[in-house]
Protein backbone atom coordinates (compact mmCIF):
# COMPACT_ATOMS: atom_id res chain seq x y z
CA UNK A 1 0.00 0.00 0.00
CA UNK A 2 2.90 2.42 0.73
CA UNK A 3 3.99 1.85 -2.71
CA UNK A 4 0.71 2.35 -4.28
CA UNK A 5 0.82 5.58 -2.45
CA UNK A 6 3.37 7.01 -4.14
CA UNK A 7 1.18 7.24 -7.45
CA UNK A 8 -1.73 8.34 -5.75
CA UNK A 9 0.03 11.66 -4.07
CA UNK A 10 -0.84 14.89 -4.58
CA UNK A 11 0.56 16.46 -7.58
CA UNK A 12 2.48 19.53 -6.56
CA UNK A 13 1.10 22.96 -7.94
CA UNK A 14 3.00 24.54 -10.29
CA UNK A 15 3.08 28.55 -11.57
CA UNK A 16 3.93 29.67 -15.02
CA UNK A 17 7.24 30.84 -15.55
CA UNK A 18 7.78 34.06 -18.17
CA UNK A 19 9.12 32.78 -21.56
CA UNK A 20 11.63 33.76 -23.04
CA UNK A 21 11.94 33.51 -26.81
CA UNK A 22 10.04 34.79 -29.57
CA UNK A 23 7.83 34.28 -32.40
CA UNK A 24 5.98 35.64 -35.87
CA UNK A 25 2.41 36.15 -35.83
CA UNK A 26 1.13 37.04 -39.70
CA UNK A 27 -1.12 39.60 -40.86
CA UNK A 28 -4.53 37.41 -39.65
CA UNK A 29 -3.58 36.32 -36.29
CA UNK A 30 -1.84 33.09 -37.17
CA UNK A 31 1.34 32.11 -35.07
CA UNK A 32 4.14 31.12 -37.67
CA UNK A 33 7.25 30.07 -35.68
CA UNK A 34 7.62 30.08 -32.54
CA UNK A 35 10.76 29.47 -29.89
CA UNK A 36 8.63 29.77 -26.74
CA UNK A 37 8.60 26.96 -24.27
CA UNK A 38 5.86 24.71 -25.10
CA UNK A 39 4.89 25.24 -21.33
CA UNK A 40 3.86 28.79 -21.99
CA UNK A 41 0.01 28.18 -22.71
CA UNK A 42 -0.32 29.19 -26.45
CA UNK A 43 -3.79 31.09 -25.28
CA UNK A 44 -1.54 33.87 -23.89
CA UNK A 45 1.03 33.49 -27.27
CA UNK A 46 -2.59 34.39 -29.25
CA UNK A 47 -3.61 36.86 -26.58
CA UNK A 48 0.06 39.08 -26.65
CA UNK A 49 0.05 38.99 -30.35
CA UNK A 50 -3.67 39.78 -30.75
CA UNK A 51 -2.77 43.06 -28.61
CA UNK A 52 0.00 44.24 -30.53
CA UNK A 53 -1.42 43.21 -33.67
CA UNK A 54 -4.44 45.78 -32.72
CA UNK A 55 -2.22 48.34 -31.27
CA UNK A 56 -0.02 48.91 -34.78
CA UNK A 57 -3.78 49.02 -36.38
CA UNK A 58 -5.00 51.77 -34.39
CA UNK A 59 -1.79 53.44 -33.88
CA UNK A 60 -1.72 53.71 -38.42
CA UNK A 61 -5.32 54.81 -38.45
CA UNK A 62 -4.21 57.75 -35.37
CA UNK A 63 -1.62 58.44 -38.31
CA UNK A 64 1.20 57.07 -35.94
CA UNK A 65 4.03 55.74 -38.05
CA UNK A 66 5.22 52.84 -35.57
CA UNK A 67 7.76 50.18 -36.74
CA UNK A 68 8.29 49.03 -33.26
CA UNK A 69 6.81 48.46 -29.76
CA UNK A 70 8.38 48.05 -26.69
CA UNK A 71 6.39 47.25 -23.74
CA UNK A 72 8.15 47.29 -20.28
CA UNK A 73 6.54 45.03 -17.26
CA UNK A 74 8.27 45.29 -14.14
CA UNK A 75 9.17 41.65 -14.51
CA UNK A 76 8.75 41.30 -18.55
CA UNK A 77 9.89 43.15 -21.37
CA UNK A 78 7.78 43.13 -25.07
CA UNK A 79 9.48 44.16 -28.03
CA UNK A 80 7.19 43.78 -31.50
CA UNK A 81 8.52 44.70 -34.76
CA UNK A 82 5.57 45.74 -37.16
CA UNK A 83 5.70 42.95 -40.20
CA UNK A 84 3.77 44.09 -43.03
CA UNK A 85 0.45 43.26 -40.81
CA UNK A 86 1.82 40.65 -39.05
CA UNK A 87 4.74 41.17 -36.02
CA UNK A 88 7.94 39.51 -34.74
CA UNK A 89 7.84 39.85 -30.99
CA UNK A 90 10.26 38.74 -28.54
CA UNK A 91 9.62 38.39 -24.87
CA UNK A 92 12.49 39.03 -22.58
CA UNK A 93 12.12 38.27 -18.84
CA UNK A 94 13.71 40.97 -16.59
CA UNK A 95 16.53 39.14 -13.87
CA UNK A 96 15.15 41.09 -10.54
CA UNK A 97 18.54 40.87 -9.52
CA UNK A 98 19.85 43.38 -12.14
CA UNK A 99 16.73 45.80 -11.46
CA UNK A 100 18.16 48.04 -8.99
CA UNK A 101 14.97 49.58 -7.10
CA UNK A 102 12.49 46.85 -6.63
CA UNK A 103 14.39 46.32 -3.31
CA UNK A 104 13.63 49.41 -1.89
CA UNK A 105 9.51 48.80 -1.48
CA UNK A 106 10.20 46.42 1.30
CA UNK B 1 -12.53 51.94 21.19
CA UNK B 2 -10.38 50.88 18.32
CA UNK B 3 -11.96 48.25 16.43
CA UNK B 4 -9.66 45.27 15.65
CA UNK B 5 -8.32 44.30 12.39
CA UNK B 6 -9.02 41.59 10.54
CA UNK B 7 -6.17 39.36 9.09
CA UNK B 8 -6.85 36.83 5.79
CA UNK B 9 -4.75 34.03 5.98
CA UNK B 10 -4.56 31.91 2.43
CA UNK B 11 -2.81 28.39 2.29
CA UNK B 12 -3.53 24.94 0.96
CA UNK B 13 -1.99 23.40 3.97
CA UNK B 14 -4.27 23.36 6.81
CA UNK B 15 -1.30 22.82 9.46
CA UNK B 16 0.66 25.56 8.28
CA UNK B 17 -2.53 27.41 8.24
CA UNK B 18 -2.82 26.64 11.98
CA UNK B 19 1.04 27.39 12.70
CA UNK B 20 0.48 31.32 10.86
CA UNK B 21 -2.94 31.68 13.27
CA UNK B 22 -0.81 31.38 16.23
CA UNK B 23 2.17 33.03 15.36
CA UNK B 24 -0.20 36.07 14.57
CA UNK B 25 -2.49 35.77 17.44
CA UNK B 26 0.42 36.91 19.45
CA UNK B 27 0.67 40.35 18.01
CA UNK B 28 0.05 42.66 20.58
CA UNK B 29 -3.01 44.69 18.45
CA UNK B 30 -4.23 40.83 18.57
CA UNK B 31 -6.03 40.89 15.57
CA UNK B 32 -9.23 39.11 14.13
CA UNK B 33 -7.85 36.10 11.60
CA UNK B 34 -9.76 34.51 9.23
CA UNK B 35 -8.25 31.85 6.80
CA UNK B 36 -8.78 30.10 3.48
CA UNK B 37 -8.00 27.09 2.30
CA UNK B 38 -7.76 28.27 -1.73
CA UNK B 39 -7.93 31.31 -3.91
CA UNK B 40 -11.06 31.21 -4.94
CA UNK B 41 -12.67 31.25 -0.81
CA UNK B 42 -10.55 34.18 -0.27
CA UNK B 43 -11.64 35.98 -3.07
CA UNK B 44 -15.41 35.20 -2.17
CA UNK B 45 -14.21 35.93 2.02
CA UNK B 46 -12.66 39.37 0.69
CA UNK B 47 -16.18 40.13 -0.88
CA UNK B 48 -18.33 40.03 1.86
CA UNK B 49 -16.40 41.95 4.32
CA UNK B 50 -13.62 43.77 4.71
CA UNK B 51 -9.61 43.25 5.71
CA UNK B 52 -6.62 45.05 6.79
CA UNK B 53 -3.88 42.37 5.70
CA UNK B 54 -4.05 39.66 3.17
CA UNK B 55 -1.38 37.19 4.24
CA UNK B 56 -0.98 34.40 1.29
CA UNK B 57 1.08 31.48 -0.41
CA UNK B 58 2.02 30.97 -4.02
CA UNK B 59 1.82 27.63 -4.85
CA UNK B 60 -1.67 26.76 -4.35
CA UNK B 61 -3.93 24.46 -6.49
CA UNK B 62 -6.27 26.07 -9.05
CA UNK B 63 -5.95 29.59 -8.57
CA UNK B 64 -2.28 29.99 -7.21
CA UNK B 65 -1.10 33.03 -5.01
CA UNK B 66 -0.41 35.57 -8.10
CA UNK B 67 -3.67 34.85 -9.92
CA UNK B 68 -4.91 36.05 -6.24
CA UNK B 69 -3.40 38.90 -6.42
CA UNK B 70 -4.06 39.76 -9.16
CA UNK B 71 -7.62 40.47 -8.32
CA UNK B 72 -7.03 42.19 -5.11
CA UNK B 73 -5.07 44.38 -6.93
CA UNK B 74 -7.91 45.20 -9.44
CA UNK B 75 -11.09 44.87 -6.87
CA UNK B 76 -9.39 45.86 -3.74
CA UNK B 77 -6.59 48.24 -4.22
CA UNK B 78 -6.25 49.26 -0.45
CA UNK B 79 -5.78 46.19 0.97
CA UNK B 80 -2.53 45.57 2.58
CA UNK B 81 -0.67 42.22 1.02
CA UNK B 82 1.97 40.13 2.24
CA UNK B 83 3.38 36.99 0.39
CA UNK B 84 4.61 33.97 2.66
CA UNK B 85 6.33 31.21 0.60
CA UNK B 86 9.34 28.63 0.41
CA UNK B 87 9.20 29.66 -3.29
CA UNK B 88 12.48 31.34 -3.89
CA UNK B 89 12.65 32.26 -7.38
CA UNK B 90 14.11 35.77 -8.12
CA UNK B 91 11.53 36.02 -11.16
CA UNK B 92 8.47 35.27 -8.85
CA UNK B 93 9.37 37.60 -6.36
CA UNK B 94 9.67 40.21 -8.94
CA UNK B 95 6.16 39.26 -10.34
CA UNK B 96 5.20 39.61 -6.86
CA UNK B 97 6.43 42.97 -6.33
CA UNK B 98 5.08 44.29 -10.01
CA UNK B 99 1.41 43.15 -8.17
CA UNK B 100 2.29 45.95 -5.65
CA UNK B 101 2.00 43.43 -2.43
CA UNK B 102 3.87 45.22 0.63
CA UNK B 103 5.78 42.16 1.87
CA UNK B 104 7.57 39.54 0.29
CA UNK B 105 8.37 37.08 2.90
CA UNK B 106 9.90 33.30 2.75
CA UNK B 107 8.22 31.18 5.14
CA UNK B 108 10.06 31.66 8.42
CA UNK B 109 11.38 28.29 10.40
CA UNK B 110 13.61 29.60 13.40
CA UNK B 111 12.03 31.27 16.34
CA UNK B 112 14.33 34.71 15.31
CA UNK B 113 12.41 34.48 12.09
CA UNK B 114 9.37 34.34 13.49
CA UNK B 115 9.66 37.22 15.44
CA UNK B 116 11.04 39.59 12.61
CA UNK B 117 7.96 38.32 10.81
CA UNK B 118 5.50 38.77 13.50
CA UNK B 119 7.03 42.52 14.32
CA UNK B 120 6.83 43.06 10.07
CA UNK B 121 3.20 42.37 10.16
CA UNK B 122 2.48 44.71 13.43
CA UNK B 123 4.17 47.54 11.49
CA UNK B 124 2.02 46.87 8.02
CA UNK B 125 -1.62 46.66 9.97
CA UNK B 126 -0.59 49.35 11.94
CA UNK B 127 0.88 51.49 10.13
CA UNK B 128 -1.47 54.86 8.84
CA UNK B 129 -3.08 55.07 5.72
CA UNK B 130 -1.75 58.47 4.77
CA UNK B 131 1.00 59.23 1.91
CA UNK B 132 4.44 60.28 3.25
CA UNK B 133 7.81 59.34 2.36
CA UNK B 134 8.78 55.64 2.89
CA UNK B 135 11.30 54.99 5.70
CA UNK B 136 9.74 57.52 8.22
CA UNK B 137 5.88 57.18 8.07
CA UNK B 138 3.22 59.72 7.25
CA UNK B 139 5.69 62.23 7.43
CA UNK B 140 5.97 65.18 5.11
CA UNK B 141 9.50 66.15 3.91
CA UNK B 142 9.30 69.30 5.45
CA UNK B 143 9.34 67.57 8.81
CA UNK B 144 12.11 65.06 7.68
CA UNK B 145 14.11 68.26 7.35
CA UNK B 146 12.71 69.68 10.39
CA UNK B 147 13.86 66.67 12.14
CA UNK B 148 17.72 66.30 11.20
CA UNK B 149 17.72 69.89 11.81
CA UNK B 150 16.45 70.47 14.87
CA UNK B 151 18.48 66.98 15.79
CA UNK B 152 21.54 69.05 14.53
CA UNK B 153 22.51 66.80 12.71
CA UNK B 154 24.90 66.18 9.89
CA UNK B 155 23.76 63.89 7.19
CA UNK B 156 22.75 64.09 3.65
CA UNK B 157 19.55 63.09 2.69
CA UNK B 158 18.96 61.35 -1.14
CA UNK B 159 15.40 62.11 -2.28
CA UNK B 160 13.90 59.94 -5.55
CA UNK B 161 10.11 60.55 -6.96
CA UNK B 162 10.27 58.08 -9.74
CA UNK B 163 13.03 58.88 -12.10
CA UNK B 164 14.22 62.27 -10.60
CA UNK B 165 17.16 62.52 -8.00
CA UNK B 166 17.65 65.24 -5.57
CA UNK B 167 19.94 65.32 -2.28
CA UNK B 168 20.32 67.90 0.58
CA UNK B 169 23.51 68.36 2.25
CA UNK B 170 22.51 68.85 6.42
CA UNK B 171 25.86 70.06 8.77
CA UNK B 172 25.34 70.19 12.19
CA UNK B 173 21.44 70.92 11.62
CA UNK B 174 21.85 73.71 9.04
CA UNK B 175 21.07 73.22 5.37
CA UNK B 176 24.44 73.61 3.24
CA UNK B 177 23.24 72.46 0.07
CA UNK B 178 20.67 70.96 -2.40
CA UNK B 179 21.17 69.52 -6.11
CA UNK B 180 17.99 68.34 -8.45
CA UNK B 181 18.60 67.86 -11.92
CA UNK B 182 20.59 71.29 -13.02
CA UNK B 183 19.52 73.05 -9.83
CA UNK B 184 21.44 74.05 -7.25
CA UNK B 185 20.96 75.62 -3.64
CA UNK B 186 17.77 77.13 -3.39
CA UNK B 187 16.29 77.10 -6.10
CA UNK B 188 16.80 72.94 -5.69
CA UNK B 189 15.79 73.04 -2.21
CA UNK B 190 12.54 74.69 -3.42
CA UNK B 191 11.93 71.72 -6.14
CA UNK B 192 12.64 68.89 -4.09
CA UNK B 193 10.38 70.09 -1.38
CA UNK B 194 7.20 70.55 -4.43
CA UNK B 195 7.55 66.68 -4.91
CA UNK B 196 4.10 64.93 -3.13
CA UNK B 197 5.70 62.01 -1.91
CA UNK B 198 8.76 59.72 -2.87
CA UNK B 199 11.36 57.44 -1.06
CA UNK B 200 14.74 58.67 1.03
CA UNK B 201 17.44 57.51 2.73
CA UNK B 202 20.10 58.98 5.39
CA UNK B 203 23.74 58.81 3.53
CA UNK B 204 26.57 59.78 5.55
CA UNK B 205 27.31 63.21 5.96
CA UNK B 206 30.18 64.87 3.71
CA UNK B 207 31.27 67.61 6.06
CA UNK B 208 33.70 69.19 3.39
CA UNK B 209 30.45 69.93 0.96
CA UNK B 210 30.46 73.79 0.25
CA UNK B 211 28.15 75.73 1.59
CA UNK B 212 25.60 77.19 -1.20
CA UNK B 213 22.97 78.40 1.25
CA UNK B 214 23.53 80.84 3.46
CA UNK B 215 19.71 80.96 4.98
CA UNK B 216 18.52 79.27 7.94
CA UNK B 217 16.53 76.25 7.60
CA UNK B 218 13.64 78.10 9.21
CA UNK B 219 13.76 81.30 6.78
CA UNK B 220 13.70 78.87 3.61
CA UNK B 221 11.18 76.45 5.05
CA UNK B 222 8.98 79.76 5.46
CA UNK B 223 9.86 80.86 2.15
CA UNK B 224 9.01 77.74 0.66
CA UNK B 225 5.56 77.75 2.29
CA UNK B 226 4.43 81.01 0.88
CA UNK B 227 5.83 80.00 -2.31
CA UNK B 228 3.36 77.48 -2.51
CA UNK B 229 0.65 79.22 -1.16
CA UNK B 230 1.12 81.87 -3.96
CA UNK B 231 1.42 79.04 -6.69
CA UNK B 232 -2.22 77.53 -5.57
CA UNK B 233 -3.24 80.78 -5.21
CA UNK B 234 -2.17 81.52 -9.13
CA UNK B 235 -4.13 77.99 -10.38
CA UNK B 236 -7.01 80.01 -11.71
CA UNK B 237 -5.22 82.38 -13.33
CA UNK B 238 -5.45 82.84 -17.06
CA UNK B 239 -2.06 80.97 -18.14
CA UNK B 240 -3.39 78.15 -15.47
CA UNK B 241 -6.20 77.84 -17.47
CA UNK B 242 -5.19 77.66 -20.90
CA UNK B 243 -2.92 74.26 -20.01
CA UNK B 244 0.24 76.26 -20.62
CA UNK B 245 3.02 76.42 -18.49
CA UNK B 246 5.62 78.80 -18.71
CA UNK B 247 8.26 78.45 -21.61
CA UNK B 248 10.78 77.80 -19.13
CA UNK B 249 9.47 75.22 -16.89
CA UNK B 250 11.41 71.91 -17.25
CA UNK B 251 9.46 69.57 -19.50
CA UNK B 252 10.21 72.10 -21.91
CA UNK B 253 13.40 71.61 -21.55
CA UNK B 254 13.82 67.97 -21.97
CA UNK B 255 16.24 67.20 -25.17
CA UNK B 256 14.37 65.69 -27.99
CA UNK B 257 10.34 66.77 -26.73
CA UNK B 258 8.51 67.22 -29.74
CA UNK B 259 4.61 67.09 -27.84
CA UNK B 260 3.45 66.67 -24.71
CA UNK B 261 -0.12 65.52 -24.51
CA UNK B 262 -1.64 64.62 -20.58
CA UNK B 263 -5.04 62.91 -20.10
CA UNK B 264 -6.82 62.96 -17.36
CA UNK B 265 -9.14 59.60 -16.55
CA UNK B 266 -12.77 60.06 -17.59
CA UNK B 267 -12.30 63.42 -19.45
CA UNK B 268 -12.27 63.25 -22.49
CA UNK B 269 -10.36 66.37 -23.57
CA UNK B 270 -6.80 66.22 -22.80
CA UNK B 271 -5.77 68.33 -19.54
CA UNK B 272 -2.59 70.05 -21.52
CA UNK B 273 -1.05 69.61 -24.98
CA UNK B 274 1.63 71.16 -26.39
CA UNK B 275 3.06 71.37 -29.87
CA UNK B 276 0.43 69.52 -31.54
CA UNK B 277 -2.83 70.11 -32.81
CA UNK B 278 -6.06 68.39 -32.56
CA UNK B 279 -4.44 65.96 -30.25
CA UNK B 280 -7.86 63.87 -29.34
CA UNK B 281 -7.48 61.06 -32.05
CA UNK B 282 -3.78 60.52 -30.05
CA UNK B 283 -5.55 60.83 -26.94
CA UNK B 284 -7.79 58.02 -28.17
CA UNK B 285 -4.95 55.83 -28.91
CA UNK B 286 -2.66 56.32 -26.27
CA UNK B 287 -5.85 55.85 -24.05
CA UNK B 288 -7.20 52.52 -25.43
CA UNK B 289 -3.24 51.26 -25.75
CA UNK B 290 -2.70 51.95 -22.08
CA UNK B 291 -5.73 50.08 -21.28
CA UNK B 292 -5.01 47.32 -23.22
CA UNK B 293 -1.10 46.72 -21.89
CA UNK B 294 -3.00 46.82 -18.29
CA UNK B 295 -5.41 43.89 -18.90
CA UNK B 296 -2.66 41.83 -20.84
CA UNK B 297 -0.59 42.69 -17.93
CA UNK B 298 -3.02 41.44 -15.58
CA UNK B 299 -3.75 38.30 -17.61
CA UNK B 300 -0.01 37.28 -17.53
CA UNK B 301 0.59 38.07 -13.52
CA UNK B 302 2.99 40.90 -14.61
CA UNK B 303 1.63 43.74 -12.92
CA UNK B 304 1.20 47.06 -14.76
CA UNK B 305 3.45 48.40 -17.84
CA UNK B 306 5.58 51.44 -16.53
CA UNK B 307 5.98 52.36 -20.24
CA UNK B 308 4.41 51.55 -23.47
CA UNK B 309 6.83 53.09 -26.19
CA UNK B 310 6.15 53.06 -30.19
CA UNK B 311 9.31 53.68 -32.04
CA UNK B 312 9.00 54.50 -35.52
CA UNK B 313 11.30 56.64 -39.10
CA UNK B 314 9.36 59.77 -38.48
CA UNK B 315 9.67 60.45 -34.59
CA UNK B 316 8.81 58.25 -31.11
CA UNK B 317 6.25 58.15 -28.74
CA UNK B 318 6.34 57.55 -24.71
CA UNK B 319 2.98 56.56 -23.01
CA UNK B 320 3.06 56.35 -19.37
CA UNK B 321 0.81 57.12 -16.29
CA UNK B 322 0.95 58.63 -13.04
CA UNK B 323 -1.68 57.84 -10.69
CA UNK B 324 -4.74 59.03 -12.29
CA UNK B 325 -3.23 61.15 -15.36
CA UNK B 326 -2.42 59.26 -18.72
CA UNK B 327 0.68 60.78 -20.84
CA UNK B 328 1.21 60.51 -24.80
CA UNK B 329 4.78 62.17 -25.47
CA UNK B 330 6.14 62.59 -28.73
CA UNK B 331 10.49 62.44 -28.90
CA UNK B 332 12.46 62.98 -31.85
CA UNK B 333 13.66 60.29 -33.97
CA UNK B 334 17.17 60.51 -32.96
CA UNK B 335 16.44 59.22 -29.30
CA UNK B 336 17.18 55.43 -28.96
CA UNK B 337 14.44 53.56 -27.12
CA UNK B 338 16.36 53.65 -23.51
CA UNK B 339 16.09 57.14 -23.48
CA UNK B 340 12.82 57.65 -25.02
CA UNK B 341 11.51 55.34 -21.90
CA UNK B 342 13.38 57.84 -19.46
CA UNK B 343 12.85 60.75 -20.88
CA UNK B 344 9.19 59.94 -21.31
CA UNK B 345 9.48 58.74 -16.99
CA UNK B 346 11.02 62.23 -16.34
CA UNK B 347 8.85 64.00 -18.13
CA UNK B 348 5.55 62.63 -16.71
CA UNK B 349 6.96 62.59 -13.03
CA UNK B 350 8.04 66.67 -13.39
CA UNK B 351 4.64 67.46 -14.39
CA UNK B 352 2.69 64.98 -11.73
CA UNK B 353 5.30 67.29 -9.20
Amino acid sequence: MGFLSLFSSKPEPTMVHLPSGSFTVDRSGRILVSTLPSSFPETLVNEIATQVRTTFQEAKAAELSLGELVIHYPSLKIIARELRGGALIFLVPINLASTPGIHSRL
Amino acid sequence: MATKHKILLVDDDPDLLDMYREILKQLPSAPDIQIATSGARAIALLESEPYRLLITDLKMPRMDGLQVLSIVRRKHPNLRTVVLTSVMDEQFRARVYAQGVDLFWQKPSTEREIDMFRDCIESLIERDDQAGFRGVQSKSLVDLIQIECLSQSSSVLRITNGPLVGKIWINHGELFDAEAGNLQGEEAFLHILSWKSGNFEVMPSEPRHARVIQKSYNALLLETVQAFDEAQAGASNPTAESGMRPASDPISQLSGLEFFVALEQGQTKPAEARNIENPERLAEWTRTTLKRFHELGDKLQLGQPDTVLGLGLQGHVGLTQQGKTEFCIGWRYSLDAAEVRKSTKKASALWAS
